[in-house]
This record gives structure tokens, C-alpha cells and sequence, in this order.
């Protein structure tokens, strides 16, 4: 039988064409074709017995292609690897009814020169696969670059927020601090107290004599607070009069008890200030954690809440010790009550 | 200038001389920084600094630190992702070479942002070429020099190299390949990835 093209001319141009003859039978396959198949002999066999169209839908004969014009094709080789492919079929002008169908591995490149071992000899020169190939390995290099400078900056960050575990007006620990103290006893699992304390009336000396003074007594209650607590503790101000305090290893209640006794009252002591006197006093709400005690952070600092209202509601300057009635006594108070 | 390039210079130094080299260069240079950012973008300036600063302290010539570097970049381990980006470029060292004129616009579709000086390839006979590099930064054909030096290697082509010499921004390299199947070269493998 005659050619009816220049098989050289097309393998240059189209290195992943066939030819078919009007039987559907491979003629002629582009060097790049038969590279993937390096063990099967092409030519001779039937293109739906090796390729399987995945769409359009349904076809299963030739004369269903022949019927296809300008449609793009998705198709897969049959054996694995069952690479999918793009492609397009066209008649030829032989009025023996063979067609030409070329092929291309669109978005399955990757995999394809990876799977075939190609090369760059493998696509047409005008092919864009080779650009597309190095946009894809720059791409990589540039997001692992910047994946890495995202990851050092989110490093940095954390450190920096480490750092920041101090409350800048008092010097005492922060929140976060004591989150992070409060967890670790949890986790530690031993025995120790939390401790809320409230300073009353520091609203008054903050609304009548001003917030430079207010700052002072902040700065005053804090001072106290570290005196009366040992190394081990954690003091930290975790609202604008609030304080909540860790107790390690405090040997039994009576101890504690008397911590928040003298706290109170060096705290009542007047603070002079520019030739006034500031007064206030705290109110304490106590939680003592044993060993075994299953309570998480959140509902140890709401027990601890608990009872330092039961403290304001007894008419301040107290500390009380919290046990499950005093929640109940509050159950109808839905929202903080202020003081 | 692009965190890319300061960050190689520091690579190169560091992997090259060793981390108190590249500090003492780093404070030599009065740079407010010591760690360079790939992804960051630097002042021009801090680049003619850094190369000054290197210059001094490693006791080399511009034109001869900036031949190392780009050895450096094509040659090392670190740096296999750019050997791999370059041999995308052709398949044989002369397909590669003329692909140079096409590499600031390789470059910028790999880094958007990073700006690569102008190359053009002259071709005076089959074995012997020209390449005119526009070098805003003294010594960037020296650096092509390194570069070519390398991937000539890598395509298994023995080539001589000559720098021949500055004008204004320009400087120029002169190609001559004594044989282009000189050794088997490195393998390239398209589907495989830099580590």
C-alpha cells in the first residue's frame, strides 16, 4: 500500500502521531508514541484495543471517531502505566478513509516524562512541554524557598511571643504566662492552688484621683503580691485589676489561707500618693488542685471566679476557698457582676 | 536587588570559607544584616557592599571572586536546582548556548521579581562564539565565565573560555569549543527533581 503522507515530515512535527487505517488498524506511530511502549509493536494493532476514550462518552468503533470533528479527545492507554492523554483525530484526503489522531500528555506531562524516561528530543521543537516542564521545576525551587522564608518568619514570631510573657506595667507575668504555667501543672499533675484576687475599690482611686495614681497602685499591689509569694510561684496580672497567682506545693489550707490573709492586709495598708492616700483592698477566690483532679485550666479559673464573688458578695477584703455550693448560689447570676 | 543574589554570595562564601568568614565579611561590609533572605529584596547596594566586602577579606579580585560564584551555582550540591533550570535550555552545549539570549525571560518566569542582565549570543563560525553581557555589577562575565565553564562540563563539550575584558556596562566572553563529545557529561534526567 502507498503512504499517503511523509511519515518523516510528521514524526518531526507531530512526534506522538498514528496513522489509522479506515479499520481502525495503527499504520504508523510517532517515535515518541512507540517510546512509551517500547515492547508492543504498534503498528498492526487496533487503536481501541490500545488507547480507551474517556470522552466523549460511548465510543467504541471507528465509526463513531470517524464521526468526531474538531473534538478534543481524553484518552488513556489500556496497560498500565495508563497514562491519559489528550489528542485529536482527523481524516486525511486518501479516499481509502485512513485517519491521522495526535496525541499529547496536557496536565499528565509530569508523570509521563517521569514514567517514559523522555527527553528533551522526545517533543517537537515547538512544543511548549519542555517550557512547561522548567515552570514547573522553577515554580517548586521558588515555593520551597519561600515555604522555608514563611517558616523561619513564623519561627521568628513564636519566639517573639515567648519573649512576651511579662505584663510591661507591673513586671509581673502576663496571661499568656500563666496559661502557659497553668497547663503545665495540669499536665504535671501535682498538687497546688490557684489563687484570683480582685483589688476593691481600684476603680474609685483610678475614677477619682487618676490613672497615674491608679498605676501606682497597680505597680504597689503587684510589689505586694511578689513579696508575699516565694520563687516558685507564678504572679501574673491578667486583667486590669485582676491577678491570678500559682501556688506549687503548698502543704495544706490553713498556709493558704494565710498567704491570702496577709496579702489583704498589706494591700488594705493606705499607699500614699502626691501627699494623698490611696485605699483599697482584694478580694480572693481560691482553688486547691489535688493530685487526680481531672478539672481543666477553663474550669479551674471558673471555680476560682466563683469563689472570689462569693468573697465580694460576703462584702470584699476575704478570700474564700471554692466548693461546689458557692457555683450553685451563683447559677442564677448569668452575667459577671460588678463591683 | 533580589534576596536570590545575596543569598547565593552567602551561600557561596559560607560553603566555600566557612560561617566566621562570611560574619567577618558580613561586618566588613557594614551590612545590618548577616543572613541573607532568599524571598526578601535588599538594596541594590548591599550587593556592591557584600562583593567589595568579599573582595577584601577573601583577598581575590572582583573578577575572579565573581568566576567562583558562578561556578559555585552551577557545580554545587546546594545549588543543583539552577544546573537542572539551565540544561531545561537545550540539549547539547551549543543548543544551550543559544538559548542564553532567552534566560533573563527564563529567569523572570521562574522569580517574577528578579531581574537577570541582558545576554547575547554572537555566533562567528561553527565552533567559536561571543557573548556580550550587559554587567551592571562588575564582574557578571566573569560569573558567565564560571557558569559556562561548568554546564560546558556538565554537556560533556571541552571549551576555552576567555574573558575579553570591559566596556562601559559590557563586558564580553569569548567561546571557542575544541570538542563537543569530548566526555559523556552529566545525565540529565527531565522528570527527575533536584533534591
Amino acid at each position: 500500500m502507498k503512504d499517503f503522507c511523509n511519515y518523516d515530515a510528521l514524526d518531526v512535527l507531530c512526534p506522538m502521531h498514528m496513522t489509522l487505517s479506515a479499520s481502525g488498524h495503527i499504520q504508523h506511530a510517532g517515535p515518541t508514541i512507540q517510546k512509551m511502549r517500547p515492547d508492543l509493536e504498534l503498528v498492526g494493532k487496533r487503536f481501541l484495543e490500545v488507547f480507551v476514550i474517556n470522552r466523549p462518552r460511548a465510543i467504541t468503533t471507528m465509526e463513531d471517531l470517524r464521526k468526531l470533528k474538531d473534538v478534543k479527545l481524553h484518552l488513556a492507554l489500556r496497560d498500565p502505566p495508563e497514562t491519559s492523554l489528550k489528542g485529536v483525530i482527523v481524516p486525511t484526503l486518501a479516499e481509502s478513509g485512513e485517519m491521522i489522531v495526535n496525541l499529547s500528555f496536557g496536565i499528565s506531562i509530569l508523570d509521563g516524562v517521569r514514567d517514559y524516561a523522555l527527553t528533551n528530543t522526545d517533543f517537537a521543537a515547538t512544543d511548549l512541554a519542555i517550557e512547561m516542564l522548567y515552570l514547573v521545576e522553577a515554580k517548586t525551587a521558588a515555593m520551597e524557598a519561600s515555604y522555608s522564608l514563611n517558616q523561619r518568619l513564623q519561627g521568628a514570631m513564636m519566639a517573639a511571643e515567648e519573649q512576651a510573657l511579662t505584663d510591661a506595667l507591673t513586671g509581673l507575668k502576663n496571661r499568656r504566662a500563666m496559661d502557659h504555667v497553668l497547663a503545665q501543672q495540669i499536665k504535671n499533675g501535682a498538687r497546688f492552688a490557684l489563687m484570683q484576687v480582685d483589688l476593691d475599690f481600684f476603680k474609685t482611686v483610678n475614677d477619682t484621683m487618676g490613672h497615674a495614681a491608679g498605676d501606682y497602685v497597680l505597680h504597689r499591689a503587684a510589689e505586694i503580691m511578689a513579696e508575699e509569694t516565694r520563687g516558685q510561684d507564678t504572679v501574673a496580672r491578667v486583667g486590669g485589676d485582676e491577678f491570678t497567682l500559682i501556688l506549687p506545693s503548698i502543704p495544706n489550707e490553713e498556709v493558704l489561707a494565710r498567704v491570702a490573709q496577709r496579702m489583704i492586709e498589706k494591700i488594705e495598708e493606705p499607699i500614699p500618693y502626691e501627699g494623698q492616700e490611696c485605699k483599697i483592698s482584694a478580694s480572693i477566690g481560691m482553688v486547691w488542685v489535688h493530685p487526680g483532679d481531672t478539672r481543666s485550666a477553663d474550669r479551674l479559673l471558673s471555680d476560682a471566679d466563683v469563689a472570689l464573688y462569693a468573697s465580694k458578695r460576703a462584702g470584699r477584703a476575704q478570700h474564700t476557698f471554692y466548693k461546689p455550693e458557692l457555683r450553685e448560689n451563683t447559677m442564677g447570676a448569668s452575667a459577671k457582676p460588678t463591683f | 536587588m533580589h534576596g536570590l543574589i545575596n543569598r547565593s554570595i552567602q551561600s557561596f562564601v559560607e560553603t566555600t570559607y566557612g560561617r566566621p568568614i562570611w560574619e567577618k565579611i558580613a561586618y566588613a561590609g557594614g551590612l545590618d544584616v548577616s543572613e541573607f533572605e532568599a524571598m526578601l529584596r535588599y538594596d541594590d547596594e548591599v550587593t556592591l557592599k557584600l562583593l567589595d566586602a568579599a573582595s577584601e577579606v577573601l583577598e581575590r579580585a572582583r573578577g575572579d571572586l565573581m568566576e567562583d560564584i558562578g561556578t559555585y551555582l552551577v557545580s554545587h550540591p546546594n545549588t543543583e536546582a539552577v544546573r537542572r533550570l539551565l540544561r531545561f535550555g537545550g540539549v547539547n552545549f551549543v543548543d544551550f548556548l543559544h538559548s542564553l539570549d532567552d534566560l533573563p525571560d527564563r529567569v523572570r518566569l521562574a522569580v517574577s521579581e528578579l531581574s537577570f542582565p541582558k545576554l547575547e549570543l554572537r555566533a562567528h563560525g561553527e565552533d567559536s562564539f561571543s557573548l556580550l553581557c550587559a554587567a551592571e555589577i562588575e564582574g557578571f562575565g566573569n560569573l558567565m565565565m564560571g557558569v559556562l565553564r561548568v554546564m560546558a562540563d556538565d554537556y560533556g563539550t571541552l571549551a576555552l573560555l576567555e574573558h575579553k575584558g570591559r566596556i562601559g556596562a559590557n563586558e564580553s566572553l569569548l567561546i571557542t569549543l575544541v570538542a563537543t563529545d569530548f566526555s559523556a557529561g552529566r545525565l540529565f534526567d527531565l522528570g527527575a527533581r533536584a533534591g
